[in-house]
């Protein structure tokens, strides 16, 4: 029993730093930018497909596959915000909700085309197997997945306190017009906040096809799972979001092992619903 | 007054009949029977609506042409009492959605004057397909979609050759049962089951079953089959540790479950499992940790050692689309020969008689490419009273027929084997 209890902490704790990583992306250009970014699931689904074909074409491991995954999705990152997103930032509110929706739907339904909708895996990664701790079993993968999650959000956190463009974002963050009274280019700061949240999606993406299966519509459970820790941490909170990630790890593998598993989303959304209606602004938003 | 109208009446009815009537006798000798086919051609399941399309296609060509087997109007051209008429199949996409099973039975009926439909696959899609047919008074002969309800609402119009998931739930403790007869002793069952309507209705059924055949259930987990990450289902199955775990997936879950059984150790004696684990994408993503699970099926190639027509027609089937005939193939191959049979009795294509003679249908063992005792509709449920499962069990990364005993194409290999040593 407290054999499980300590099993069912340790997994919560390794899905829970890979949410984390997913949903800092996604709170980074909320923050920034005011726009929640639909197809970040999408982007998500690209990182892992590219870690498959570098890994089935060039035979690149899945560890080695992440430099290339942050770079092209910073990339794409950049030409959405370009193409897509800065063209509806001064349009109708409504314009720059649904832009990056159909930004989502384009990319699922390119995918199915170029791709097919067939599951795919990869299947010898450098990192693979579990080993015992006491009576605990670790999966290696998940475990390098959620370090190197967590290595990723802190040298995340570094860049912005510690370097001049980091601190142009934050102060993006806080007050847009002040910033740009303090000769902030802000229109380069959303293309980089809209990048960086592309890239950190993507190499979780690389992270997650060590051990998770691929195909067009992967993303869609941890896009909507992001949403909710976005919100839960504080819209635009980063500590926010790591924090809420772990925690919705957590809650989902603790109160589906002591609940009820067909309940474990409801019991999540419910945690998120309870913070939003006695602290609206999240957990550490402000 | 009233009775000159009378007289008008009887006048007109006359005139009527003597119009239906040339009309009718076009009906009783077309010389193309067109029937609708229902399926997903496009969409997220494409690759199968193909397969049904093929298997659905053979069917019509052994109808229509002279093929030395026994199956029903092999040996003949096309219906002998129809004066020769061939069958047409009339393809429409349904993209695998329930709206355009409505839409599409509809278009079928009024535009392309289709005669009977077949089809759809997926269950939700069927269920709204024959819904149509029931309201546009048309014959429906489905064998390929597995939801216990479609034959519980009662419709008149709607057959299904096929097993549905409550037999082939029974199929998988019969099987229990049968290794307790080799003394293989089974106590304990956890059942677990994503939880829409497939896997729900199964869930139903194998609780019921577990207490009706002695096995204590120990545990029973529903779950929604798009989750991220199942380790509190499996933490559960680990903690319950049962005998056999009785599982029903599709095919994300299937993957992501074999995966995690793996990574935490779960090694009951046996896995026995419904439809995702027999996808042709299960294999290639799992490989050898997909070793000794026992799925249900309706088809097996390997069926040809004790039923050799199932090898002649794998034949027909390589020599026209290059490829072996998978579960999905085989299962809508069936509904064609039930309706082109029935047509054939009828001796016309007028939806009554032809309902009326579906019902009289009675195919022996040898007419049909299953292990079933043949095909022979309840009169209540319209549902096949022959139609059974097979059990099939992945060894050495195929699909090998272990059950019932008499047509196995191998030994049931039991208990499980280590994780290491698949």
């Amino acid at each position: 029993m407290s054999g499980q209890l300590v099993q069912q902490l340790v997994n919560g704790l390794l899905i829970g730093c890979v949410y984390s990583l997913i949903a800092i992306g996604l709170t980074l250009i909320w923050g920034v930018m005011n726009i929640v970014n639909f197809a970040h699931g999408d982007f998500l689904m690209l990182g892992m497909f590219v870690s498959f074909w570098l890994y089935t074409l060039y035979g690149i491991d899945p560890i080695f596959a992440i430099p290339v995954c942050a770079l092209l999705l910073f990339v794409l990152g950049l030409l959405v915000y370009r193409y897509a997103v800065s063209r509806v930032m001064r349009g109708p509110m409504l314009a720059q909700l649904v832009v990056t929706f159909g930004v989502a739907i384009f990319l699922a339904n390119a995918a199915v085309l170029l791709w097919t909708p067939d599951f795919r895996v990869i299947d010898r990664p450098l990192l693979s197997g579990t080993f015992a701790l006491g009576s605990v079993q670790v999966s290696v993968p998940k475990l390098v997945a959620s370090v190197g999650s967590v290595l990723v959000s802190g040298a995340l956190l570094l860049f912005l306190e510690r370097t001049r463009t980091g601190k142009a974002i934050l102060a993006t963050e806080m007050n847009r017009d002040s910033a740009l009274l303090m000769g902030i280019n802000t229109d380069r700061v959303n293309a980089l906040s809209f990048g960086i949240g592309s890239a950190l999606v993507g190499i979780a993406g690389a992270f997650l096809s060590m051990y998770y299966y691929i195909y067009p519509q992967v993303g869609g459970t941890f896009g909507t799972l992001s949403f909710a820790i976005v919100a839960l941490g504080g819209f635009g909170s980063i500590s926010g979001a790591f924090v809420a990630g772990i925690l919705v790890g957590l809650v989902q593998t603790l109160g589906g092992y002591f609940f009820d598993p067909a309940y474990k989303y409801a019991i999540v959304f419910l945690l998120y619903l309870l913070t939003v209606w006695i602290r609206p602004q999240g957990l550490l938003g402000w | 007054m009233a009775h000159a109208k009378g007289i008008g009446l009887v006048r007109i009815l006359v005139l009527l009949l003597a119009l239906l009537g040339p009309a009718s006798v076009l009906a009783e000798s077309p010389r193309v029977i067109r029937i609708g086919a229902v399926y997903p051609l496009t969409g997220n399941i494409a690759s199968t609506g193909l397969d049904c399309r093929r298997g659905a296609e053979l069917a019509v060509d052994i109808i229509n042409g002279k093929y030395d087997l026994d199956l029903p109007l092999a040996r003949g051209e096309g219906l002998p009492n129809l004066g020769g008429a061939k069958i047409e199949l009339v393809f429409a996409d349904t993209r695998g959605e329930p709206k355009n099973g409505i839409a599409e039975v509809e278009r079928l009926v009024s535009q392309e004057k289709v005669v009977a439909i077949i089809g759809a696959y997926q269950s939700s899609v069927t269920k709204t397909a024959s819904q149509a047919t029931e309201r546009l008074k048309i014959p429906y002969v489905c064998s390929d979609s597995s939801s216990p309800t479609l034959t519980q609402s009662g419709y008149r119009y709607f057959f299904r050759a096929s097993p549905h998931d409550a037999l082939f739930a029974r199929d998988q403790f019969n099987f229990l049962k049968d290794m307790e007869k080799k003394g293989q002793k089974v106590q304990t069952i956890a059942a677990l089951y994503e939880n829409t309507e497939f896997g729900s209705n199964v869930g139903k059924e194998v609780v019921k079953l577990a207490q009706e055949y002695g096995y204590k259930l120990v545990e029973n987990i529903s779950y929604a089959a798009n989750a991220t990450d199942v380790t509190s289902e499996v933490g559960r199955l680990v903690r319950a540790n049962p005998d056999v775990l009785m599982h029903a997936s599709y095919i994300t879950d299937a993957i992501l479950f074999t995966k995690t059984f793996k990574e935490m150790g779960f090694k009951p004696k046996a896995i026995m499992t419904f439809a995702g684990y027999i996808e042709p994408a299960y294999l290639p993503a799992v490989k050898s940790d997909g070793n000794g699970i026992v799925v249900r099926s309706t088809f097996a190639l390997d069926l040809a050692k004790a039923k050799p027509i199932v090898a002649r027609v794998n034949e027909l089937f390589k020599k026209k689309y290059g490829t072996d005939m998978s579960e999905n193939a085989a299962r809508s191959f069936t509904a064609p020969f039930v309706l082109a049979d029935a047509i054939n009795r009828a001796k016309t294509t007028e939806p009554e008689a032809v309902v009326k003679a579906i019902q009289e249908t009675s195919f022996g063992p040898e007419q049909v490419i299953y292990p079933w005792q043949g095909l022979k509709f309840d009169p209540q449920t319209h549902q096949n009273v022959y139609a059974r499962g097979i059990l099939v069990q992945i060894q050495k990364q195929q699909y090998v027929t272990v059950w019932p005993f008499d047509s196995a194409a191998a030994d049931v290999i039991w208990p499980l084997p280590a994780w290491g040593s698949r």
